[in-house]
């Protein structure tokens, strides 16, 4: 196999990730292009024998951040919500619609929703996510504890806030 | 119940969820969940998210992937995104404009034209990811009724199942003598047909196939009864001819 053919086998998983993460079809369509663009230029720098799909996904990543930085500086604001607002709650208070999850992942942090993603939806160990994201293990822990919690809270409109855990 | 709760962590309880412990670990954290309804509660609610993830976002691996994203040799010289592709459009119309001017372009030279704007038509709207078709195959009886109305003539979008390609659906696109229709296949793998079908004012009734390779999009025409056909594809000649013939049949059964 080529290249290319590495690289092609990743793309499905890539669009999963690339649809979940910003909740929009061409968003989501336009990252992916950007990312194999990116890759078919620099796929000289990979390692041949390191993880490709690792290195994918950290192109995604940092293209996905530039593009919120960029968004923000364009509206003029924070690059993202820090904190959650909790008294926009669903008033349902039985079982959850998959268009709740939906919708309660947008309200995440980026920093929450990707961790979470990563973990939940591609099933990375969490090296590998520390990996892609390029942060210490103990982060991708607290933001996975963190976004569960939040996505927990907000899915079944549970008046407790979000309780934050001490991560061993 | 205090000793068995102090001995596992919070990452304990997400290693469980994400199916990241040990055997050994995963019994202890079980033992520990049985225990506590709040914290097995808890587990099972991370653990339900994970399943609606799943459920949201897994039929995302079962799309086509478009042929533009398998290579990046087989780069298009048309653009992909619909604003750029508005454009080509707009230069090349104003390109074949300028190649057609005047009245001498003859018979063959027609044909050839015929060919070249089927396969324009191609390159511009499969690369297309949202937008491919104006109408879907999911209304595939007003698809056809509509074309055919704007062309004046009875349509048919053959079905091409039998060769593992689906009707995606079709537009309606301005030709030089008037409407156009173009519908459209996908195998299951992305790669993407189009046939692109006009009313024709000829005397000729019928032609043989004929083939023009326009870049990298091979084209099939031919004239069949009021109509001429092309089909495009960016397959083998060999491949694109029996999917040609085996419309041919299906119009003429």
């Amino acid at each position: 196999m080529g290249n290319d053919e590495h690289i092609a086998t990743h793309i499905p998983q890539l669009r999963r990730y690339a649809r979940a993460l910003t909740g929009d079809y061409s968003a989501a369509e336009d990252l992916v292009q950007d990312t194999l663009e990116r890759a078919w230029k620099r796929i000289g720098l990979w390692r041949l024998g390191s993880d490709l799909r690792a290195w994918l996904f950290t192109i995604m990543h940092n293209l996905h951040v530039n593009q919120l930085k960029a968004d923000s500086r364009q509206q003029g604001q924070p690059p993202e919500q820090a904190t959650l607002d909790l008294s926009v709650r669903p008033t349902q208070e039985d079982r959850l619609e998959l268009r709740d999850l939906n919708k309660a992942l947008r309200r995440l942090s980026n920093e929450q929703r990707e961790v979470l993603l990563l973990v939940g939806l591609e099933q990375m160990s969490y090296e590998e996510v520390a990996k892609v994201l390029g942060i210490p293990i103990g982060t991708v822990m607290s933001r996975l504890s963190r976004g569960r919690d939040q996505l927990r809270a907000m899915m079944e409109g549970s008046s407790a806030a979000p309780q934050l855990k001490v991560i061993k | 119940m205090n000793s068995q709760k102090a001995a596992v962590s919070e990452l304990d309880l997400h290693a469980y969820v994400d199916g990241r412990l040990s055997e050994k670990r995963r019994a202890e954290v079980e033992a520990y969940l049985t225990a506590s309804a709040q914290e097995s509660e808890r587990v099972r609610a991370y653990q339900e998210q994970n399943e609606i993830l799943h459920t949201l976002f897994d039929s995302v691996l079962d799309e086509p992937i478009p042929p533009k994203w398998r290579s990046s040799r087989r780069h298009w010289s048309f653009p992909l995104r619909p604003v750029a592709a508005a454009s080509v459009c707009i230069i090349v119309g104003g390109l074949l404009g300028w190649a057609l001017r005047g009245e001498y372009a003859g018979r063959s030279a027609k044909r050839v034209d015929f060919a070249r704007q089927a396969a324009m038509a191609h390159a511009v709207y499969t690369p297309e990811v949202r937008h491919p078709v104006e109408v879907s195959a999911q209304q595939e009886e007003h698809l056809i009724g509509w074309l055919s109305k704007r062309l004046g003539a009875p349509l048919k979008a053959p079905h091409l199942l039998d060769l593992g390609y689906e009707l995606v659906g079709g537009r309606l696109l301005p030709g030089d003598q008037g409407p156009v229709a173009q519908f459209m296949y996908q195998d299951k793998n992305g790669q993407r047909l189009t046939l692109y079908i006009k009313t024709d004012a000829s005397t000729e009734r019928e032609t043989a196939f004929r083939f023009s390779q326009e870049g990298t999009v091979g084209v099939f025409y031919w004239i069949d009864r009021q109509l001429s056909y092309a089909l495009s594809g960016e397959l083998r000649k060999t491949e694109l001819l029996q999917v040609a013939d085996a419309i041919y049949k299906k119009l003429n059964p």
